[in-house]
């Protein structure tokens, strides 16, 4: 049987009516979710948004049979793949599947005892563990024809991918972006940036064995900027009090616009999901039905103890209503421009949260505390995330001293489970609950 | 630092109660009816804490009026401390950052607020008061046993020094000796490599008492100081601990009369109130 023909039966036949009925009995359930009377049901939407990421996982698992595959970074210009046609696998995202599934531990052990140090991000370890022992909850993880690696978040990246393609035998496009250091990058790091895009296009054709359509790559840059746009609208809904979706919702939900950027079924779902939203704020819904404090979330989730910390806030009417982390995903939505896509993309790459000063993170943080009238913040020092985390305990001053809002430094790990104790991080959030009166 | 079991009555009329089961000791105080100590029975912890709650509760005083009935059939009585959750006749459990701060305010800082620093056995903790008494910020070091009691008590162990003597000797010493390690363990190994060099016990429990202060005062740092100064928990009966504090900060430390007891009253308060 050829490849296409399995892949076909496979996804489009059978996985794909499996994961339809699946979504329907879920629909037909009515969204369970939180066990807390406290917190309202998750969106109505939510067994599509797992199905369009379960369909996606699906469609990876076989993609070595018909399609060309690239591993990317988070933050890399996914457009030029997505417009030749790749299968674009994220792992970090696969990563955060882990770690919200309670794997990562397991499969990060691989990554160690084949001698990776405990300190190396968690991200990376429980990828590279994956790599090594083929575990992953997500099936089975297909081989990369190509790898892009962009220095925008952090530089481990850089030595992890190096990692990927030795041992996958891939080649490796890096885009190295300049620390925007003050409020603007210059225009030779813009146009550094951009030469190397264009360089990498001959690299991605030559793999993929096509030519990059410009019209394509401009489809996938309007869709791209239509899905950011109305993932930043949804976020922007809880301007209005009491917050229709809480952050913890936003982790779960954000998923398609990091993964599925630039696909037309992306735009649906967050067109979808903003109409939910405006539904909730028409009827008064709350995410916490009590909410009584809102708060500000600064990092990335702490996967694996994700419902505990949103059942804890919520049960004492905390509402967790922004956060820079899916922020990072909506407010780079102006610069992208369809019309002009290599220098809109070496712009809007060059200009993520975690490729900018500490100074920029808290000017972000102020100004959200401002605009969605928080009453706090919690600052999650992140073991594994040292970009993310440094200069947090400045700006958990400077939040306290010039917004006179409470904040809390929380330590933990987005991933690593063994990086938490629990009873530390109950007390002080307790005490921090007590504190915002 | 602590006898077994310390118990005192100051009056007779008990109008609330609160008990703070800490890693180290268990403490119940009762207030009356203007919030003032009235009395309080100390204990060294025991692992099996539902009993000792138990033990505790019928050691305790009447409450005037008459315990049962309040709250819902519940007890005014209020828990903190690392076991507060296995108090179950408690009406609430409170945090011991928001109990030992409203005890140590109603002792020490009512109406000017101030810095409290709370060494206890298995945590320390410097809460920022405002002047209305509530808590605007505070910082716990849980994680590393360097800056809690627990440090002195191990390395005491190993000089052969009686806990409660230990401030005295340390402030004995005309000269100290840095302990360059900040982990309790690794401490310990240098007073050992210290001892074999012939080096005296008293500049070393010096050295190892600036240790601890030093990590205190990075937490007081982060908190901000806003003066009074004040130290409650069990390590502020070790004379060593203000006098040094106050030779770190150039602040003057102040204590309550009973150190010990702040986040158990301060839960009594709370009771009170309810």
């Amino acid at each position: 049987m050829s490849g296409r023909l399995v892949y076909h039966l496979n996804v489009s036949v059978l996985g794909r009516t499996f994961l339809r009925v699946q979504r329907w009995q879920a629909e037909q359930r009515g969204a369970s979710g939180w066990k807390s009377q406290h917190l309202a049901p998750p969106l109505k939407i939510s067994p599509r948004v797992k199905e369009l990421v379960a369909r996606h996982w699906l469609e990876a698992r076989y993609a070595n049979l018909h399609r060309k595959v690239a591993w990317v970074t988070s933050g890399a210009p996914v457009e030029l793949l997505k417009a030749l046609d790749y299968c674009v696998i994220y792992p970090e995202n696969h990563a955060a599947i882990c770690g919200t599934a309670r794997v990562a531990v397991d499969m990060a052990s691989e990554a160690e005892n084949a001698g990776y140090s405990r300190d190396i991000c968690s991200y990376a370890r429980t990828d590279l563990g994956a790599m090594l022992s083929g575990k992953t909850p997500v099936g089975k993880l297909p081989k990369p024809d190509l790898l892009l690696a962009c220095t925008n978040i952090c530089q481990t990246v850089l030595f992890w991918y190096r990692v990927l393609a030795r041992h996958f035998n891939a080649p490796l496009v890096l885009i190295d972006t300049p620390f925007v250091y003050y409020e603007k990058a210059s225009e030779h790091a813009v146009e550094f940036v951009k030469r190397q895009l264009e360089e990498a296009v001959p690299v991605m054709e030559r793999t993929a064995g096509r030519s990059l359509d410009e019209r394509k790559l401009q489809e996938v840059g309007r869709l791209s900027r239509m899905a950011s746009q109305l993932w930043m609208e949804i976020m922007q809904r809880n301007h209005h009090r009491p917050a229709p979706i809480t952050a913890f919702d936003q982790f779960t939900q954000m998923a398609p616009v990091v993964e599925l950027r630039g696909d037309a079924a992306t735009v649906d779902l967050y067109a979808a999901m903003l109409k939910e939203v405006d539904e909730r704020i028409t009827r008064g819904i709350g995410a916490v039905k009590n909410e009584r404090k809102r708060l500000l979330w600064d990092n990335l989730p702490i996967w694996y103890r994700l419902r505990y910390l949103a059942e804890f806030l919520g049960e004492h009417g905390v509402a967790l209503v922004a956060s820079t982390y899916t922020n990072a995903w909506g407010e780079l939505t102006a610069l992208i421009d369809p019309e002009r896509p290599f220098e809109s993309m070496a712009r809007t790459y060059t200009y993520p949260i975690l490729n900018r000063g500490t100074g920029h993170k808290l000017a972000t943080m102020k100004r959200m505390i401002d605009e969605y009238h928080l009453d706090g913040a919690i600052l999650h020092s992140d073991r594994s995330c040292k970009p993310y985390s440094i200069g947090q305990i400045d700006q958990r001053d400077r939040l306290i001293r010039d917004c006179g809002v409470p904040a809390l430094l929380l330590e933990a790990d987005h991933n690593d489970s063994r990086c938490y104790s629990e009873e530390p991080v109950a007390n002080r959030l307790a005490a921090f609950v007590e504190m915002l009166g | 630092m602590t006898a077994s079991r310390d118990e005192r009555r100051m009056t007779n009329s008990v109008c609330a109660l609160g008990i703070d089961v800490g890693s180290t000791t268990v403490k119940m105080v009762g207030v009356d009816a203007e919030g003032n100590l009235a009395w309080h029975l100390l204990e060294q912890a025991d692992p099996r804490v539902e009993d000792q709650v138990e033990r505790f509760l019928a050691r305790a005083p009447c409450l005037s009026p008459p315990l049962a009935g309040g709250m819902k059939g519940r007890l005014f009585l209020v828990a903190t401390g690392y076991g507060r959750k296995l108090v179950r006749p408690a009406a609430r459990q409170v945090t011991e950052i928001t109990c030992h701060a409203k005890g140590v305010y109603r002792e020490l800082a009512a109406k000017r607020g101030g810095t409290l620093v709370d060494i206890g056995g298995q945590d320390s903790k410097v809460i920022g008061i405002s002047p209305k008494g509530d808590v605007t910020d505070f910082s716990m070091n849980d994680k590393c046993a360097a800056g809690t009691g627990r440090f002195l008590e191990n390395t005491a162990n190993r000089l052969g020094v009686p806990l409660d003597r230990m401030g005295e000797v340390a402030l004995s010493a005309s000269h100290e000796v840095s302990i360059s390690s900040t982990c309790t363990v690794f401490a310990e190994s240098e007073v050992i490599s210290l001892i074999a060099h012939g080096v005296a016990v008293e500049p070393i429990l010096r050295g190892l008492h600036r240790s601890l202060i030093k990590r205190v005062v990075a937490m007081i740092r982060t908190v901000g100081l806003a003066p009074p100064l004040m130290l409650s928990g069990g390590v502020a009966q070790n004379q060593a601990i203000p006098r040094m504090l106050e030779e770190e900060t150039g602040e003057k430390v102040i204590l309550p009369r009973y150190p010990q007891l702040m986040g158990a009253y301060g839960a009594a308060l709370i009771a009170l109130e309810m």
